[in-house]
């Protein structure tokens, strides 16, 4: 097995996968390849122009060293490598999103109708149109995706949702796997090995999107009753479908704000996840979901963020510069302030005591035999890697708390 | 699924639709932004000519004729998709050998040509 991506046509063809012709799978598997050109061979000359001419321009002017990552990126954003290299990137991101919109947008007809049948059977969607869009979420469009999560390019249409998964391989070099699901199964893998014969009865996750990661925690714990929630009925819609045509039938895609978790009565979960969705909030919303997660998790349940890691003081400035170029190149705006914060005290705030908390690293579960391992620490693409941190914690026992 | 079915929308103009959030400008004249752009499409267009090549070459040598339907549900085996896949490796690396080299000059710099003009006529 050498270590190329494997062809977009290795993506495995659910139901509700667009169909690519020829010509647009060739264009997702040039943008694979760039995309790791971009981040391997190349990325490295971001860290040689900042050693050998930004840092020593910067200690000439200043007289000392960068003292944040802003510093470091006014800085590079002036070296005329790191700006080539950035819209390099960028201009891939942008391609990514043309022809996975072009795929989806020319075939609509037939998604919308598939999707449609799909959802009128399983009973799996829930749409609440009283669910207004938070500000997070329409500020920009987050990654660049033309209409964010949310956009219809007509009343009661999948584009968002078809879009993002048909394109997602790209972005990833591969790394999520068949389904782009390697997030999810990693999440399954951890919860097995961790709890063996564990059954938990209800399952929330929060900012769902299209269901990638919550569809494989669906069907490892068959007995449970999945909830995947997220303010974009457009991708909603997409997910449950997704979802029927998976063959899962224990969950249940429903439009809600993780914000006002109400229709959930307090201790009602057995495990709430969310997975690489924290930084796509603001500071003012995401201690108020935590804290509602909080609310909705029973004593002895698991709650589980995945996430990219959080930048600590350990974290060399550079690398912090690195991993923040989403947050400004391809609009995430909290990435940056997200990512500084300490998770673990916001989780503490948010009632979960630093002593039931617990931070593991996990890697993307995907079948080795077609898909390429993630990147190794050197090749890492900073924010892409398919490789993550858990931050956990099972929520104490009443008297736990008490004593 | 190649057929294009989408009434009431005009799938090629929406295809490319810009995102909500002011662009960066990566470059201080605005033409070369745009300039990039239009050479990294095309770029992808060569590599996906070359590609849809490599399915014409691979279907007739198999088959001894085509029609373009096979060519639009054509699902490289294992052994071909890596063929490819090299071959897409290898173009990317020759479109981009002047930023590779740049890469390669700041981790090995090598003084001004005239320095070694003016050493050499010394020494």
């Amino acid at each position: 097995m050498s270590d190329l991506p494997p062809p977009y046509t290795a993506l495995t063809r659910h139901p509700m996968l667009a169909r690519t012709n020829h010509d647009e799978a060739a264009r997702f598997n040039f943008l694979t390849h760039l995309n790791r050109y971009i981040s391997g061979t190349l990325g490295p000359g971001n860290r040689l122009a900042y050693d050998t001419r930004v840092l020593p321009a910067f200690r000439a002017e200043h007289g000392r060293d960068p003292e944040h990552r802003y510093e470091i990126r006014d800085a590079m954003n002036q070296d005329p490598f790191h700006r080539m290299w950035s819209a390099l990137k960028r201009n891939s991101m942008e391609m990514r999103q043309h022809n996975g919109r072009a795929t989806v947008l020319r075939q609509l007809d037939e998604l919308d109708a598939l999707a449609r049948q799909f959802n009128e059977h399983s009973g799996m969607l829930e749409l609440d149109p009283s669910i207004e869009q938070p500000e997070y979420q329409t500020v920009v469009d987050i990654h660049c995706q033309p209409g964010g999560y949310h956009s219809e390019e007509r009343p009661g249409d999948v584009s968002a949702g078809a879009n993002y998964d048909v394109g997602i391989f790209a972005t990833t070099g591969g790394a999520l796997g068949g389904l782009n699901d390697g997030g999810g199964q990693a999440v399954v893998a951890w919860a097995k090995k961790e709890r063996p014969g564990w059954q938990p009865q209800r399952i929330l996750d929060v900012g769902a999107t299209v269901g990638h990661n919550a569809v494989p925690i669906a069907l490892a714990y068959p007995e449970a009753e999945v909830i995947a929630i997220d303010t974009a009925a457009a991708s909603l819609r997409y997910g449950a479908a997704r979802a029927a045509g998976l063959g899962a039938k224990n969950i249940k895609f429903v439009q809600a704000n993780g914000e006002d978790l109400s229709r959930f009565p307090d201790n009602h979960f057995d495990w709430v996840q969310t997975t690489m969705f924290l930084h796509e909030l603001s500071a003012r919303s995401m201690p108020k979901l935590l804290a509602e997660c909080h609310r909705v998790l029973k004593p002895g349940g698991l709650i589980l963020h995945v996430e990219q890691p959080q930048y600590s003081d350990a974290m060399p400035l550079f690398e912090q510069f690195m991993r923040d170029w989403d947050a400004f190149n391809n609009n995430e705006p909290f990435w940056s302030a997200m990512h500084g914060q300490d998770l673990k005290q916001v989780m503490a705030r948010a009632g979960f005591p630093l002593d039931s908390q617990f931070v593991v690293g996990v890697r993307a579960v995907v079948d080795r035999s077609i898909f390429p391992a993630a990147e190794t620490e050197e090749q890492e693409d900073y924010g892409r890697a398919a490789v993550w941190n858990a931050y956990g914690a099972w929520k104490p026992q009443a008297q736990e708390l008490a004593a | 699924m190649t057929a294009n079915s989408s009434e009431s929308i005009d799938w090629i103009a929406r295809a490319g639709a810009r995102p909500k959030g002011r662009r960066p400008a990566y470059f201080d004249d605005p033409a070369v932004d745009r300039l990039l752009s239009l050479s990294m499409a095309l770029v992808a267009e060569v590599s996906v000519l070359r590609e849809r090549l490599d399915t014409v070459e691979r279907l007739l040598e198999a088959k001894g004729g085509l029609n373009r339907a096979e060519i639009e549900a054509y699902m490289p085996d294992r052994a071909a998709g890596e063929e490819r896949g090299e071959a897409t490796r290898a173009f990317i690396a020759r479109v981009m050998r002047g930023f590779a080299q740049e890469v390669e000059a700041m981790a090995n710099p090598d003084p001004p040509i005239m320095d070694l003009v003016e050493k050499l006529s010394r020494e």
